[in-house]
């Protein structure tokens, strides 16, 4: 049977929708090997994430066991996690101001 | 595993999936010349590039390099090297001919212009063809291989289903004794953690590291946030949302094996398994360094669907996206939506990938060969003067 998200590893928070899913819909997602539902917050669609735990401001979203970036405001479970909610660390050109990064 | 396939051998010994007879640039004031050639003699496959005058330093030998490179890879047979003046000409054709295949050369200012030029170029790539043409393919071992993974147009079902399922392919070539080449520096980023630690010696690591920061510095001292230019639009579309996030799905592609070395754009390996390439994340810019260290063959694995193919070395596109697989059929060569739906597993959409790969370096062409979506770009490092 075709499955409608995936978790990469059990340490991510964020797992990846592979049809389009609808708000309201309860998602069938395999986390830790058991069978769980969440409740889709909003569109998600093919390819974008929602987080399966509520991931509060600053802390890391977590893909394939790695940080992958860091919540930019409070993500609750079942919403879309991607631009609008986090911040890369990486490459921030951007956060560098007189010469010195603001990330260090 | 014991896997065969059916190539040409060259005068040195190295093993060709193609019999290209190539008609080198090597300067963009000649490209026309090149066209000409290619366009009275059949069966001749034109290079022709931008730039290549008035380079210097670092950058002077990063062309000259990447040229004799792409020169020397075996599925070419022989070159003909075209330049406006004899210095720059001899100095590739040389270079190429350290592979012991047939090679020559002619400058436009010696020939007496294009037209004289095109001429004399065109019966000497007409003796080239008919010598080449008589070359039979022969059984070659997977070892003699040196497979290309590449990934492009990006998103989050390329670390799902095609860059994994391209790793296990990867990781059979490397156990068959054969060489792979991973690139695309930026995408290292965020998962140098994991290449480190796969690295062969600590020097090999911090060469990993090292590669990376330097990167990074470089997007920091344009004050600007990466993002955009990697991960760039249609990669956030399909919903990657950091270049972290990328990296990690991208370095898939590369498989599990021990990491060699980091080479340099375009260097050839220095012996067998996987090898980390140095260079910039465009396909075109990539490629043409995986081809100039030796790549025969490019596995491509995509998400959003890219069109991009090496006119050297066949490039076998690969996606899991089921969208992708629909609308762009003319560009995708296989399909591994089954590892994205759940429906297949890993080894199955990569044996299906193993088996693609075995025809193609056999003869079968891939969709971006036939329809000539075909492009080479060497990169710069520095401007010209």
């Amino acid at each position: 049977m075709k499955r409608q998200a995936i978790v990469m590893n059990d340490k991510d928070n964020v797992a990846t929708a592979v049809t389009d899913l609808q708000k309201g819909l309860e998602a069938v997602v395999e986390i830790k090997s058991q069978i769980t539902q969440i409740a889709i917050q909003e569109d998600i669609p093919l390819g974008h994430k929602f987080a399966i735990s509520n991931i509060a401001t600053g802390e890391d979203i977590i893909k394939y066991a790695s940080v992958i970036g860091q919540a930019s405001e409070n993500i609750t479970i079942g919403m879309h996690v991607h631009t609008q909610n986090v911040m890369s660390l990486r490459g921030r050109g951007d956060k560098v101001i007189d010469g010195r990064d603001i990330n260090e | 595993m014991n896997e065969t396939f059916m190539g040409y051998r060259r005068p040195n010994g190295s093993v060709g999936i193609r019999n290209h007879v190539v008609v080198l640039s090597a300067m963009d004031n000649v490209n026309g010349v090149v066209k000409k050639i290619s366009s009275q003699v059949k069966d001749v496959l034109p290079i022709t590039i931008l730039y290549g005058r008035g380079q210097f330093g670092q950058d002077n030998d990063l062309t000259i390099n990447t040229l004799i490179g792409m020169g020397k890879n075996p599925n070419i047979a022989s070159v003909l090297v075209v330049s406006l003046e004899k210095v720059s000409a001899k100095k590739i054709a040389d270079g190429i001919a350290q592979s012991k295949k047939p090679v020559a050369y002619l400058s436009v200012q010696d020939c007496g212009g294009s037209l004289e030029a095109a001429y004399q170029g065109s019966k000497i790539a007409l003796e080239m063809v008919l010598q080449a043409s008589e070359q039979q393919r022969e059984e070659c071992l997977f070892s003699e291989l040196i497979l290309g993974v590449e990934c492009g147009g990006s998103d989050t079902t390329s670390g799902i289903a095609s860059n994994p399922a391209v790793g296990y392919v990867a990781d059979k070539v490397v156990d068959s004794g054969g060489v792979v080449f991973l690139s695309e520096t930026s995408e290292f980023m965020g998962a140098e953690h994991v290449l480190a630690e796969r690295a062969s010696s600590p020097d090999v690591a911090k060469k990993i590291w090292a590669a990376v920061k330097r990167i990074e510095d470089d997007a920091k001292s344009r004050g600007v946030d990466i993002r955009g230019a990697n991960p760039v639009p249609d990669n956030i579309a399909g919903g990657l949302t950091t270049i972290e996030e990328k990296s990690l799905g991208a370095i898939m592609k590369g498989g599990t094996a021990v990491i060699q070395d980091l080479l340099e754009y375009g260097q050839a390996p220095t012996g067998k398994g996987l090898y980390l390439m140095d260079t910039p994340a465009p396909a075109s810019e990539s490629m043409t360094a995986l081809v100039a260290g030796g790549a025969q063959v490019i596995l491509f694995s995509t998400g959003k669907g890219n069109i991009m193919g090496n006119p050297i070395a066949p490039t076998i596109k690969i996606s899991g996206n089921p969208k992708t697989v629909k609308t762009m059929i003319a560009n995708i060569d296989l399909d591994v939506t089954g590892i994205t739906e759940g429906t297949e597993n890993l080894s199955q959409g990569g044996d299906k990938i193993l088996e693609e790969l075995i025809k193609v370096c056999s003869g079968k062409k891939t969709k971006a060969e036939v329809l000539g979506e075909e492009q080479i770009a060497i990169s710069r490092i520095q401007p010209t003067v």
